[in-house]
């Protein structure tokens, strides 16, 4: 826990989040609407004796009273994807449309990427890219349960992506949900932070900037790029987000969403970011009783 | 005639005369099969296209993409071809099973559970022998399970080791 101290000048109930931090958290799940709706979904969960939840926020975020989510026949038959709640935030965020061309950065395990492909009805073009060939066969067997069939899975260096072996070349919208310190996690794994030093932080922010620079110039202008972590660390936030503000032609949007949340920020152990990083979103697990999250909404500019 | 490319995708030929490579199946006999078999209508896959990756490993796709395109996965696997029995895949029959009304099998409650921890069982069943869709009743409609194979009064389930579980 120690790491988190560093946070105490950003959070407003410091010792409320801390007590946060220490409650295990509970199960979340996402309905997977290329199977079944939420109804049909949460029916075929109480058949089998689990408790269901509707989150207020989202009708197919549900939380779950049971220790064993994925012996249910509601996940056999891939209705549901046992994800965090906050974790089905950016897709919904990103709000791709049916027939959209969408990039996934860092896709695997996939939770995020057939998140996406059930938002565009499973029609279009969904890039699930990562570099890691063991969490991409993850992706894959997710993929295949979740019967998601507009993935393309493609295995890169997100930094460096080619659109080579792709029928276009450049996407509507995109999504970074960046591999991160996982600050955040802490109530799924406690021993998260045993390894955290802060050159690691810095190490992956220069990772995060190569990645959300290279997703913002393959998308479209007028298209809508998502960065999001499950991190605190201003650096590889706002720090992030300032880095591609400045290097690449995008801008910051308003977030829409019904959740108690604190706004970016804008100073950081004397380093100031833009002012517009206000609008992205800090979600802290005293919040909505979830993990920690961060997410910015970018528009690309021409 | 060209050689199937094991690590690559390849779209397959609408038809027979526009085969190029040896053995491999068309979208003609693909949606024949589908419909000969399970009684799924040809317009449940107007808008998705097929394609070989691996020796005889169809995948259904609902993208764009050139032909041939190296990368990890397009779409799902549906169907292994170049075998005297062509196997629909189990994800593909959860996923497209609700369109089918032929050789498919409705379980019990007990028979379901079973199925889906990939245990065979012997059972009744007038029609075909061969591969059958396997469904049971759930929240208010029939919702396939897998692909079984049927044989000698036993229906044998194809619910792949990763894929099984205890209900």
């Amino acid at each position: 826990m120690e790491p988190l101290e560093r946070y105490r000048p950003l959070i407003d109930d410091f010792g409320a989040f801390q007590a946060a931090c220490k409650r295990p958290l509970g199960i979340a799940a996402r309905v997977n609407t290329i199977k079944a709706d939420p109804d049909r979904t949460i029916e075929a969960l109480r058949a089998d004796g689990v408790g269901v939840e509707q989150a207020d926020w989202h009708p197919t975020v549900l939380r779950l009273e049971t220790d064993s989510p994925g012996s249910t026949w509601a996940s056999f038959h891939g209705f549901v994807h046992t994800q965090e709640e906050v974790s089905s935030l950016p897709a919904l965020v990103l709000d791709p449309s049916p027939g959209d061309r969408v990039f996934d950065a860092c896709a695997a395990p996939g939770g995020k990427a057939t998140q996406l492909a059930a938002l565009v009805g499973d029609r279009g073009t969904v890039v699930a890219n990562d570099n890691n060939l063991g969490r991409l066969s993850a992706l894959r067997f997710n993929a295949e349960r979740l019967g998601a069939t507009a993935l393309a899975v493609t295995h890169q260096d997100a930094r460096n992506f080619s659109f080579n072996d792709l029928a276009f070349d450049e996407f509507d919208h995109a999504l970074v949900d960046a591999p991160c310190s996982c600050e955040g996690t802490i109530r799924k794994n406690p021993t998260t932070l045993e390894e955290w030093t802060e050159d690691h932080v810095h190490s992956v922010a220069g990772i995060q900037k190569g990645i959300l620079r290279r997703a913002v110039q393959a998308t479209r202008p007028g298209g809508t790029v998502v960065y999001s972590t499950c991190t605190f660390a201003p650096e590889e936030n706002e720090g992030v987000v300032d880095h591609v503000l400045a290097a690449e032609s995008c801008e910051l949007q308003a977030i829409d969403v019904d959740l108690e949340s604190a706004p970016g920020v804008i100073e950081w152990q004397g380093t100031e970011y833009d002012p517009s990083l206000e609008q992205a979103i800090r979600l802290y697990p005293h919040h909505n009783d979830t993990g920690g999250f961060f997410v910015a909404k970018l528009e690309v500019r021409a | 005639m060209a050689d199937n490319v094991g690590q690559r995708f390849d779209r397959l030929p609408s038809t027979a005369d526009e085969r190029t490579v040896p053995g491999r199946a068309t979208r003609q006999a693909v949606l024949e099969y589908f419909a000969d078999r399970f009684g799924m209508p040809s317009e449940t896959f107007e808008s998705y296209t097929f394609w070989e990756k691996g020796a005889g490993k169809i995948w259904i796709y609902a993208g764009e993409s050139p032909s041939p395109a190296e990368l990890e996965a397009l779409g799902m696997t549906c169907l292994r071809t170049r075998q005297e029995h062509w196997k629909p895949t189990t994800d593909f029959a959860q996923r497209f099973g609700r369109a089918a009304d032929s050789c498919v099998i409705t379980l019990d409650a007990e028979q379901a559970t079973a199925f889906a921890a990939g245990e065979d069982q012997s059972l009744e069943w007038d029609g075909d022998w061969g591969y059958l869709i396997a469904a049971h009743d759930i929240a208010g409609g029939l919702e396939p399970i897998g692909v079984g194979l049927y044989l000698h009064g036993e229906l044998r389930s194809m619910v792949p080791k990763g894929r099984q579980r205890t209900i």
